[in-house]
């Protein structure tokens, strides 16, 4: 017998919910909808384009009522449900229709707010909510001239606009000076003003409203100072409340709206709620995205998954009226810890503005020009630390040297044989041509059909930028959560709590735990997974080297003839003759074709058959060598000056400290590779401050260094702080290696992911909170016990023996 | 194996070895003069074959990661279908596939490419 699922509100929230339930569990409840709107689910954010005449309401439609149908969902429309009997778990609507439910989900929406002056209830005096509202306004056009919409926001805008596109003539009237002063500063909501008087919409500003007049119809508005106009038809837009009547009567606890907790649970724990008429920490919501966010959320927990939190989202808004762009999102006003910085081109009737608090974009508008609205939203959802951007940020993303095309003129302008991807040698015509032509709409599109942006990713900003602007607004590079890949919603983080609080142990496990679409998943995510898990679980994790990349599953690096390379491990970049000779006798006994000194202090052997592999690890080991790990996402090099011991300069033994950095830190999988560099002085010939964890000596003890990069895009390191002794170095080693092994995602190397975090949470763990470090360190260690064990002596001892020979051999 | 001695059209199996010898998600080569084949198992144990060279830049397949019915190069990354050899799309090519069969816990293989593939030149 399966268990009863009852939604009052058949909207836009709350069938969300219903449709991320069927998706998780497609036959675990009954389920019943009762909306009081005798229509299917509909878009109602679309009801304005209907009211301008762009759409039609066949267009709008979500769930027809067949679809109820063909998902054997119970759907009674037209019945407002009037009483909820929580004893007896029963609902009852106003026609006496009553079902039982096991568990019953709220989305009751909210309702539009009818200031109450004498004469709102005269007929011609409507909201702007449902389907039949737009019925009501477009007969009203047909026989009326004048409209007078009450409220300048962006619902009230859309109504004038489409009022206006219907023939009526239209004043916005507005309490203050700024229209949609929630979301734009003066200058933008005169901007905004001017070109809608352009239009030929009238407004009046700072104006309350007294009293609505009419006989049996409204005939016009009365304003606190004595002014008055007529009117045939008045829209209130002022506003909305939560819809908390049903949830109030029946003793569930309501605020401004009903009171839900991160589960989207109301303190009658069988029965949930979603969507506007929902209140959360403190916060109600008007806007369809968050609502998506809870609705996926109460799915999850509907689904008995239980793991998927709700925490507050952060919304941004368009304007929908064509011809007019306009973005705004987060806290624009500011206050004293903030600063603004604006850009402003009245020519091309542009203005941009960025509200900065410490290091993270608080707030955004942009006017006229919003390729970037998506951009900055991103910016301010990841929390990204700006202060490196910022004096591109106003110029949008194309500007931002990203991809070593920094500084270049606008993405668009530039021409059509301007290398875009440097590693595939994608031109910028060639991607042009396939967004316009394949009808590409993602980032994941112009991967696949020209590999742009596919390998190091370092264009994806450019990449973005173009989409966008051939776009236009329609394209979005900031979904609320960026899913891992294509075999999964979740992304990177929400695995990663997944794998804590669910015991998740192994690579199937996960996959049936978080309804995995492929499978058994695809080379994106599983290389990632297999990290997740042997970073949670040290020592009881089994390894699956099915799911590692060639370089890491042989411990070599492939080459592009199908040969390998082998790089020894030379602590610290300190050689000895002994060695060399070693390596020496071994490169002519298996007649390495190249012998290469590598930019990390070692030595490479390159063009090895890999049947031979084992037997060239055997003699290394005889040798006294263990695996460089080159190949890997794990430890690489760590390089080191003279120091001290010898150089006129050194000040410490910077030798010596690398050669116990690397001792201590060898064998660690990593996210992505990780590399050190210890000088003995700040002339830093070891070139520290381009490492991932650098260290300069200085007289008074270390400087600790993170987050460099060379490579692709160069990226000095941050200072962390600074040591007395060496055993505090390789402690803060330690500590800051576990820090970045738990939480930066997978193939997200320390640069990026200290400019996506912020230095200062880095700090906060690493330096402020000493007993976490500890831990930190502690937890690193643990885990290197089972670490270090060096893999290429193990196979010169048989492990995986069928990984280097062939199967067989014909003819 | 009654196969073998059969009219012209005869395939000509040739046993390569217990079905463990190939790992879950893995592959393993034949060394072939003509060129190498590899040889796939998935994670429910279908066995397939291709020509162990890449349609992109000819990148060695058995080394890819596999997962459903698909190997991904690890050259390039281009996706290649164990079952056909041709390239996911959008990108275009094909690896030549040759027929293979499981009995009793023995995989067989034929050296004759399956006319999939016209490209295999060897
Ligand atoms: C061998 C070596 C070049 C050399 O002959 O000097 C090398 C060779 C390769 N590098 Fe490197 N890198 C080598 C030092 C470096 C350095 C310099 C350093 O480490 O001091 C850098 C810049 C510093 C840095 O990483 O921040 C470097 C930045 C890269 C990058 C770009 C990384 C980035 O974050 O932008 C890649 C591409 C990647 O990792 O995705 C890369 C990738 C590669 C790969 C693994 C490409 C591949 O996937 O096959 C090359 C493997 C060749 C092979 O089989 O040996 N290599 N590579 C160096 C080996 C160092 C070692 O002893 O282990
Ligand atoms: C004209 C317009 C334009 C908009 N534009 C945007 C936009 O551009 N971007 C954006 O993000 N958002 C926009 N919104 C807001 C967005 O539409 C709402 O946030 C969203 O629809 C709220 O969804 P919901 O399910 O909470 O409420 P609703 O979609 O209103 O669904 C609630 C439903 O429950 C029904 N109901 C209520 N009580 C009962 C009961 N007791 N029994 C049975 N049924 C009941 C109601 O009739 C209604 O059908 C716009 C809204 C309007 C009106
Ligand atoms: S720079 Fe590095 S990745 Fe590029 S070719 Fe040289 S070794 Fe290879
Ligand atoms: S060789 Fe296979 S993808 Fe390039």
């Amino acid at each position: 017998m399966k268990e009863k699922l009852v939604l009052v509100g058949n909207g836009m929230a709350g069938m969300r919910a219903i449709e991320e339930l069927l998706a998780l569990a497609p036959d675990m409840y009954d389920i019943t909808v009762f909306g009081a709107e005798p229509y299917g689910n509909y878009n109602r954010i679309l009801l304005s384009p209907v009211l301008a005449g762009e759409k039609g309401i066949q267009d709008i439609m979500l769930n027809e009522e067949s679809w109820y149908a063909e998902h054997g969902i119970t759907l009674h429309l037209g019945k407002e449900v009037t009483r909820i009997d929580r004893k007896r778990k029963q609902v009852m609507a106003s026609d006496g229709t009553t079902a039982q439910y096991d568990r019953l989900l709220l989305a009751t929406g909210s309702n539009p707010f009818i200031i109450p002056v004498p004469g709102h209830t005269l007929p011609g005096v409507i909201a702007f909510r449902d389907i039949h509202d737009v019925d009501t306004m477009l007969a009203a056009a047909k026989e009326h001239r004048h409209a007078v919409v009450i409220g300048g926001g962006l619902l009230g805008l859309e109504a004038a606009n489409g009022l206006h596109k219907r023939g009526m003539k239209v004043t916005v009237v507005h309490l203050v000076d700024t229209l949609m002063e929630r979301q734009l500063d003066s200058v933008a909501g005169k901007m905004l003003q001017k070109s809608l008087e352009e239009r030929g919409i009238e407004f009046l500003t700072g104006a309350s409203t007294k009293e609505i007049i009419g006989k049996n119809r409204v005939q016009g508005v009365v304003f606190q100072d004595g002014r008055e106009i007529s009117a045939d038809l008045v829209v209130m837009a002022v506003g909305i409340r939560p819809n908390i009547k049903l949830a109030k009567e029946s003793g569930i606890h309501c605020e401004r709206g009903v009171v839900v907790s991160d589960t989207m649970q109301t303190y009658d724990p069988s029965v949930y709620a979603v969507g506007e008429c929902v209140q959360h920490r403190g916060e109600v919501y008007g806007l369809v995205a968050p609502l998506f966010e809870q609705a996926k959320v109460c799915a999850n927990h509907l689904a008995e998954l239980g793991y998927a939190r709700y925490v507050a989202s952060l919304t941004s808004t368009k304007l929908k009226v064509t011809g007019i762009d306009l973005f705004s999102a987060g806290d624009f006003t500011g206050d004293a810890g903030t600063e603004d910085i604006v850009f402003r081109d009245a020519s091309r009737g542009v203005y941009k503005k960025l509200v900065i608090k410490d290091k993270n974009i608080q707030g955004a508008i942009a006017y006229g020009d919003t390729i970037d609205g998506s951009w900055y939203l991103q910016l301010m959802r990841d929390k990204t630390d700006i202060s490196s951007i910022r004096d591109h940020l106003l110029f949008g993303q194309a500007h931002v040297g990203d991809s070593g095309h920094g500084g270049s003129s606008a993405v668009m302008a530039m021409s059509d044989n301007a290398e875009i991807c440097g590693c595939n040698g994608v031109c910028k015509g060639t991607i042009v041509k396939a967004i316009t032509e394949k009808k590409l709409f993602t980032l994941e599109e112009v991967r696949a059909h020209t590999k742009a942006s596919s390998s190091c990713g370092s264009c994806t900003g450019l990449v973005e930028s173009l989409l966008s602007s051939i776009l236009g607004g329609d394209y979005s590079s900031s979904p609320a959560k960026k899913p891992m890949c294509g075999c999964t919603e979740h992304p990177h983080d929400e695995v990663r709590v997944a794998i804590r609080e669910k015991q998740l142990k192994t690579i199937p496990a996960l996959m049936r735990a978080l309804e995995w679409k492929t499978p058994d998943g695809c080379n994106k995510c599983r290389p990632a997974l297999n990290f997740y898990l042997l970073c949670a679980w040290p020592g009881e994790y089994i390894d699956d080297n099915q799911s590692r990349f060639i370089n890491e599953r042989v411990h070599a690096n492939i080459q592009k003839d199908g040969t390998y390379s082998v790089i020894p491990r030379i602590w610290g970049g300190d050689t000895t003759p002994k060695q060399l000779k070693a390596i020496a006798e071994i490169a002519e006994k298996y007649d390495v074709p190249t012998v290469h000194i590598t930019g990390g202090q070692r030595i490479d052997l390159l063009g090895l058959k890999k049947e031979t592999l084992p037997a060239i690890w055997g003699d290394l080991a005889a040798a006294g060598f263990v695996s460089g790990h080159a190949y890997g996402k794990a430890l690489r090099t760590v390089k080191t000056c003279v120091g001290s011991q010898w150089c006129r300069f050194g000040t410490q033994d910077s030798t010596a400290m690398g050669i116990q950095l690397e001792k201590m830190s060898w064998g660690a999988w990593m996210p992505h590779k990780f590399k050190i560099g210890v000088s003995g002085c700040p002339r830093n010939c070891a070139e520290a401050t381009i490492k991932d964890f650098g260290v300069v000596a200085v007289d008074s003890g270390w400087e600790l260094h993170v987050g460099g990069n060379g490579g692709v895009k160069v990226r000095a390191t941050d200072f962390l702080c600074h040591v007395k002794t060496t055993d505090e170095v390789q402690d803060y080693c330690a500590a800051f290696i576990q820090f970045y092994r738990e939480n930066a995602w997978y193939l997200e190397r320390t640069a990026p992911w200290i400019e996506r975090v912020g230095l200062d949470y880095i700090k906060q763990h690493i330096v402020e909170d000493a007993a976490g470090r500890k831990q930190l360190a502690e937890r690193f260690y643990f885990s290197q016990t089972f670490a270090q064990v060096d893999p290429w002596a193990a196979r010169a001892d048989g492990v995986d023996a069928h990984e280097y020979v062939p199967l067989k051999r014909v003819g | 194996m009654q196969a073998i001695k059969m009219k012209k059209q005869a395939i000509e199996w040739l046993e390569i070895g217990p079905l463990e010898a190939i790992p879950k998600q893995g592959a393993r080569v034949i060394i072939v003069p003509e060129g190498n084949i590899a040889v796939f198992r998935t994670v429910d144990d279908e066995v397939f074959a291709l020509r162990d060279r890449c349609p992109h830049k000819g990148g060695q397949l058995s080394q890819g990661i596999v997962h459903g019915k698909k190997v991904a190069c690890p050259m390039h990354d281009w996706k290649i279908n164990l079952d056909t050899g041709v390239a996911v799309a959008p990108d275009e090519g094909c690896a030549a596939s040759f027929p293979v069969r499981v009995e009793g816990g023995k995989v067989f293989l034929s050296l004759t490419p399956g006319d999939g593939c016209p490209g295999d030149h060897v």
